[in-house]
């Protein structure tokens, strides 16, 4: 018998009590609404909670985003720059640093090197300062927000959703997801949290406000 | 296979045994005391935050009993999912068997034979337990842990003693001393002058690592979950070491436990919310990856699941037993915990510790199958206090599972021997004091005579004869010199009314 059959005897067997009527697919929860974890100023809420986790936040309206990521590249000193396929360019500002093009792709290497990589989001969830990336346009493919020590996402208010739920309920599971929360961190060592270990030291999030 | 092999290094010395010579380590008390204390207050504020936090454990509970109730359904339709992804997907029935999978996978992804084969590993729970790590060094493979404790734990030729945090044991400067020594045997060294500041050691494990996610071609990891309908795997981690390993590689080979699988991607939900806020105390983790199967361009080109039962479908049989396979690794419950908090995790003698390991550990390699190997004496490693119940965010009966698994370890060891044991002596011995108030004065009145004879310093020790058993693991408080009832009738009878050391009556009058 292959280790398949085997196993899956094995777990029929020991719920050989379950009765056959049961359905599988149809599972007994119980019936409450959920609640609203929220409040009503969600993108007050995201950019607060993005700071908890030591992200850089701004809020700037649209015309000012590419100032916003130019100073948040000033900051730490970027020299160079990936932007991904896609990435709108009235996001991108005038400045010193060499732009790198993930087409054709990058190498690790070239990656590991880079200072500094800018994408947009999925969506962004205001109760846990999270953002997604569903790896589209603007945004790349995964090996771009993790090589480069410093990622600058630009978030627009329009794609902040309340909480966890609503932010999956909008992704689709055939991409490659990556749900960000602040920088890179560890507490291994005497439950101190040190930012920056494997990932990006630094998270920018740049955010997009119609005023 | 037998049991006792197939979760690791379990068979070093039962919990009592090993338990006493932990609670003689003041600095690992003390270390545990203030670790435990942060991430138990972190976790109440977080929860707190939710309204309906006690629906989430509720809705997780009812997901995950279900679930385990239709297991063969959800794994075949995983299996499905994640071959119509790309992926490819095996089966393992034991250790052994995910050994030889996985170390066959690591040699067929090419490059000369006498090149050094290496791999890259995201912690995880289901690749400790069947010691994969050993497996593949015997086979010439070197595997690489990623997660800064786990490196810390492998550099130190060490164990790890929590889930979540598994170096909890080790302070800064035991740290420091282990990357000097080690870090060059594996890559790159440590730097010059290295000192004992977490920030600085993070650093150093960023350089030592980061040569080796830039050149791996083969990655390992477990996983949170996985959902049957669409086939994604789901790792969820803080320092991004996780990312690197399911993205960088040609080839990413996952370990999962059967017990995993979710029915749907919209099941994630209530599981997001629940696992960051209950382990880390934080109200999302830096980094959770979702992958389905492959994807042209980005991440590995192969992708391989191995579905691993070792000890699970024997647990699942168990109807009472059968909830501990709704465990989410969160760690709350070792959190909690006064026994583990005191004894650390080593003790247990098994890769899951605390009042999960206490259960869980047991039901995988087999109560009844060898006493020796120390899984019969973890289901009595508690207190039964309750604690865990509570924090478990999937709301797992650990108390009513240790019961049961109590009976069950009588039980069997009851078989194997034709006297009575001692505990069968002394409940009679009990029952026979109890049913008699004289006797039971009078048996009151000999322990407390007795009792002071064998105390020092106000505390019975070790006991001689059959009491050792009792007394091996506790230290008992002296019995008071008066009892209860022998005060009583000194103090409130009529004769002693006018007692000046009770006087309180005579004077209202």
């Amino acid at each position: 018998m292959s280790d398949r059959e085997s196993v899956l005897s094995a777990v029929r067997a020991a719920l050989a009590g379950v009765p056959g009527s049961e359905d599988p697919d149809g599972i007994p929860l119980p019936d409450t609404p959920r609640a609203d974890h929220a409040g009503p100023d969600i993108v007050g809420l995201f950019a607060e909670r993005a700071a908890e986790y030591r992200a850089t936040v701004v809020r700037v309206p649209a015309a000012g985003a590419a100032a916003a990521v130019g100073r948040a590249l000033a900051r730490t000193g970027a020299r160079s720059l990936v932007v991904p396929p896609g990435f709108p360019e009235d996001l991108l500002p005038e400045g010193p640093w060499s732009r790198l093009e993930d087409a054709p792709p990058l190498t690790v290497g070239q990656l590991d090197r880079a200072d500094a990589v800018v994408t947009t989001v999925a969506t962004a969830i205001a109760v846990t300062g999270t953002v997604t990336l569903d790896h589209g346009s603007g945004q790349g493919r995964r090996a771009l927000t993790l090589l480069p020590d410093q990622h600058i996402c630009v978030v627009r208010a329009d794609q902040i959703v309340p909480d966890v739920p609503e932010a999956l309920s909008l992704l689709d599971p055939r991409r490659p997801l990556t749900l960000i929360s602040g920088p890179s961190a560890t507490s291994d060592i005497e439950l101190e949290r040190v930012e920056g270990v494997h990932g990006p030291r630094t998270l920018d999030i740049v955010l997009v406000v119609d005023a | 296979m037998s049991g006792a092999d197939n979760v690791v290094w379990l068979g070093s010395p039962a919990f009592p045994q090993a338990a006493r010579t932990a609670l003689a380590d003041t600095q690992l008390r003390a270390n545990l005391r203030r670790a435990t204390g942060t991430i138990r207050d972190k976790r109440l504020a977080v929860a707190a935050e939710l309204e309906d936090w006690e629906d989430l454990r509720e809705t997780a509970a009812a997901v995950k009993r279900h679930t385990l109730r239709h297991l063969d359904h959800h794994l075949l339709r995983l299996e499905k999912s994640v071959t119509a992804a790309g992926g490819v997907v095996h089966w393992a029935a034991d250790a052994a068997e995910a050994n030889r999978i996985v170390t066959d996978l690591v040699r067929a992804t090419g490059g000369s034979d006498d090149e050094t084969r290496e791999v890259v590993k995201v912690k995880s729970m289901a690749t400790q337990e069947i010691g994969l790590n050993e497996a593949l060094a015997d086979a010439g493979i070197r595997a690489y842990e990623t997660d800064l404790a786990e490196l810390i734990v492998q550099l130190g030729r060490d164990r790890p003693s929590h889930i979540l945090v598994p170096a909890i044991h080790r302070n800064r400067s035991e740290i420091r001393e282990i990357f000097r020594r080690e870090m060059g045997e594996w890559g790159r060294p440590a730097p010059e002058g290295l000192s004992d500041d977490p920030r600085d050691l993070a650093e150093a494990a960023r350089l030592h690592l980061r040569e080796k996610f830039l050149r791996a071609k083969v990655a390992i990891s477990g996983a949170n979950f996985a959902a049957a309908d669409t086939g994604t795997v789901v790792v969820v981690e803080s320092e991004g070491n996780g990312r690197m390993c399911l993205t960088l590689p040609e080839t990413l080979i996952t370990v999962m436990g059967i017990e995993k699988v979710l029915p749907s991607f919209a099941d994630l939900d209530v599981f997001l919310q629940l696992l960051p806020r209950s382990s880390t105390g934080e109200r999302m983790n830096p980094y959770t990856s979702l992958w389905t199967g492959v994807t042209e361009g980005d991440g590995p080109r192969n992708f391989h699941l191995v579905l691993l039962d070792n000890g699970r479908t024997a647990t699942l049989a168990d109807e009472v037993g059968r909830q501990a396979l709704a465990c989410i690794r969160c760690s709350a419950c070792l959190n909690v915990c006064p026994v583990y908090e005191r004894t650390g995790g080593h003790a247990y003698g098994s890769v899951y510790p605390g009042p999960i390991g206490a259960v869980l550990t047991p039901q995988l390699v087999g109560i009844g199958s060898d006493t020796k190997s120390g899984a019969a004496s973890l289901p009595f490693a508690s207190t039964l206090c309750g604690a865990c119940y509570d924090a478990c965010p999937v709301k797992i009966n650990i108390p009513e599972v240790l019961v049961h698994l109590r009976a069950e370890a009588v039980e069997a060891g009851r078989r194997k021997r034709v006297l009575p044991t001692a505990e069968a002596l002394a409940m009679k011995a009990a029952g026979a004091a109890l049913s008699s108030p004289g006797r039971l004065a009078a048996a009151q009145k000999l322990a407390a005579l007795g009792a002071r004879l064998v105390a020092r310093d106000g505390r019975i020790g070790a006991l001689p004869g059959p009491f050792a058993r009792w007394s091996a693991s506790r230290d008992t408080p002296l019995p008071p010199r008066e009892t209860f009832r022998a005060w009583w009738r000194r103090t409130r009878t009529p004769a002693n009314e006018d007692d000046p050391a009770t006087g309180e009556r005579k004077g209202r009058g």
